[in-house]
């Protein structure tokens, strides 16, 4: 466990009704880092990162986030919320409001900031994800690479310290995977702490500086790519990597 | 079909009045022939080459058309001589006597009492003020360049401008209490504040029924299981009759109010199932985005949540005020002078009492056009709110 970490889990259970969603799952992600987590589909990889932002209540263990820890008080919650940005699979834009309110909404009512100054900032976040010319336009009308791109533009518009992506390539067209992976690879170089869950092995290679493997709700194992990639020490990761790889 | 028969050659049909048998036959399906599937854009300028193709392309497409020309010729004619030709539109009950239309003199004559009920006949540009108003600021309120703040000012304005018309008792008006008011405004304002004041309430049923904590979800759900599972007329009786009976002696709500009351708790309940269909609609991934961002319940809910969840359930939620309009007919059960209740006062004069039907016409016309406008201003919203999203 490393001292300066920012997010910390600390043998986390979770159960829906009798299924064993999460079994003592302990990890510490430290500042600036980049987590890419994988796993079979119900591995409760997703499962993990929403119970950090509390899109979802743990039951047993503890979740600490820049030392605050998630309980049922609200207001931790919410203050915990406003550090932590979040990408969906299926981007959960706001469909009644433009591109722009979708951005500057959060920052607006949470944050309290004028109108005049987060459209500015707002735009400048378009620009990075190089969709300016579409601030006025509906998520209908944009594609699903752009409404993505909207996404994190609308996470990262509310400053958080650390971004959590659920996998936020796996509804897109394959033709629309690049332009997402490298406004989060740029991102990424900024320094932003990020926890992704992506089957984007690529990405992870490049980006991650560790990989953490899940099955059944559990942790397998977790190590630096080239040591996850090159020799992974468990026989399910290698099952798993070879299956994925393979394609 | 069409193999076993010849193909029809004639456009038009030639025998103007077939056999009665056809008619009696395609009785119950007028509409196959009178509404053809399509118009086809280029045949449409051609009206012959039109019916050709939609209402005499088969056997049985002719002998329906035919049938249905029949039938609107045995209806239309007699109902326009009725309603129109033969009518008497004016003077006494013996020129409508003597006619053999209908006898639309009774509405010149009555036209006050059916508006006006029994407000002092002297006073009655008082309600026809009021009503005026209230008409004109209602269809304000539909125009979008006037959805402003003082939109609410003029409206604070018009209430008590509508309060000081109808009971005066200031500015030199002679007082009339509210027992004594009946007809069209009775009506509108009934069914304007009961659906004024249930809409905001049934969204609070409609999240309370979803709500998460338990006692509110329960005290949600039996209120709303409660107004639907009986008659609004029962509803009305116990505001009306039962009501009084609870309350510590020495307090009364007035009669106009406890009826205003059980209307608008009935129109709720019935508008909140409405709405909570709208938000069932509205996918998780909504509120969860909205979770993510910080927003609080309250924000989530006024600024995601509902504006998408109401948009969706548009018509059935014109459908219930439409419903409620027409439904404020049954105050009369307690006592009160709607304008149908009126309408029927109006017919008791023995004088006039054979024409009631030319009455019930009228005040059935007076009930449509109010809710074909709300049928047709629910059209035009709708369009607005879904000229964006997901195109």
């Amino acid at each position: 466990m490393t001292a300066n970490a920012i997010i910390e889990l600390r043998k986390v259970g979770k159960w829906y009704n009798s299924y064993h969603a999460l079994r003592d799952v302990s990890i510490s992600i430290g500042k600036g880092e980049k987590v890419v987590v994988c796993g079979p589909s119900g591995s409760g990889k997703s499962t993990m990162i929403r119970c950090i932002n509390r899109l979802e209540a743990h039951q047993t263990g503890h979740i600490i986030v820049d030392g605050i820890e998630l309980t049922d008080d609200v207001k931790a919650v919410e203050k915990i919320r406003r550090k932590v940005g979040m990408v969906f699979q299926n981007f959960n834009l706001f469909p009644h409001l433009t591109v722009l309110q979708n951005l500057t909404l959060a920052p607006i009512w949470v944050r309290g900031m004028a109108k005049s100054e987060i459209e500015e900032i707002a735009m400048m976040y378009l620009k990075r994800v190089r969709i300016p010319d579409q601030a006025h336009k509906f998520p209908g009308q944009l594609s699903g690479g752009q409404q993505q791109r909207v996404a994190i533009a609308r996470a990262l518009c509310m400053r958080p310290e650390i971004m959590l992506f659920d996998e936020p390539t796996s509804a897109l067209d394959p033709e629309m995977v690049k332009e997402v992976l490298d406004v989060m690879t740029e991102l990424a170089g900024e320094g932003m702490t990020m926890v992704c869950v992506t089957h984007e092995m690529g990405f992870a290679r490049q980006v991650a500086d560790s990989i953490v493997f899940m099955a059944e709700g559990s942790i397998i194992e977790s190590g630096s790519p080239a040591e996850f990639f090159e020799n992974p020490k468990s026989e399910r990761t290698r099952q798993f990597l070879g299956q994925i790889l393979e394609h | 079909m069409s193999k076993q028969f010849p193909a029809d050659p004639a456009p038009i049909p030639t025998a103007p009045v077939p056999p009665a048998h056809w008619a009696a036959s395609y009785e119950e399906e007028p509409s196959q022939a009178s509404a053809p599937p399509q118009a086809n854009g280029m045949t449409a300028l051609k009206p012959f080459g039109w019916a050709k193709d939609n209402l005499f392309n088969t056997p049985l497409n002719t002998a329906l058309t035919v049938a249905c020309l029949f039938l609107l010729w045995l209806v239309v004619p007699p109902m326009a001589n009725w309603l129109l030709l033969n009518a008497s539109w004016s003077g006494s009950s013996e020129a409508c006597r003597e006619a053999a239309g209908a006898c639309w003199s009774v509405i010149v004559v009555k036209h006050r009492l059916i508006f006006f009920g029994t407000y002092p006949y002297d006073e009655q540009w008082r309600p026809f003020l009021a009503c005026a108003l209230f008409v004109a600021m209602l269809g304000a309120s539909g125009v979008r360049a006037f959805w402003r703040p003082w939109l609410a000012v003029a409206w604070a304005l018009t209430l008590v401008g509508m309060g000081v018309l109808m009971w005066g008792g200031v500015a030199g008006l002679t007082y009339v209490p509210n027992d004594r008011w009946g007809g069209l405004p009775i009506t509108l304002m009934l069914s304007v504040f009961s659906i004024a004041l249930a809409f905001p309430l049934s969204i609070l049923l409609a999240l309370g029924r979803q709500s998460s904590l338990p006692a509110i979800r329960t005290f949600c759900v039996g209120f709303i299981e409660t107004m639907r599972g009986v008659p609004l007329v029962s509803v009305l009786f116990m505001a009306s009759v039962m009501f009084p009976l609870f309350l510590p002696e020495g307090v009364t709500v007035d009669k106009l109010l406890r009826a205003l009351a059980g209307m608008t708790l009935f129109t709720a309940a019935y508008l909140a199932e409405a709405v909570r269909g709208g938000l069932q609609a509205i996918p998780k991934g909504q509120s969860e985005a909205a979770d993510a961002l910080g927003l609080s319940y309250w924000q989530k809910t006024m600024l995601i949540v509902l504006p998408q969840a109401l948009r969706i359930v548009i018509p059935p939620i014109v459908n219930q005020f439409i419903s409620a309009f027409k439904d404020t007919s049954l105050v009369t059960i307690v006592g009160l002078y709607d304008l149908l209740t009126a309408a029927t006062v109006a017919t008791t004069d023995p004088e006039w009492r054979p024409y009631f039907a030319e009455v019930y016409v009228f005040a059935g016309l007076m009930f449509w056009i109010f809710c074909f406008s709300m049928s047709r201003y629910s059209q035009w919203l709708e369009r607005l709110a879904n000229r964006y999203t997901r195109r």
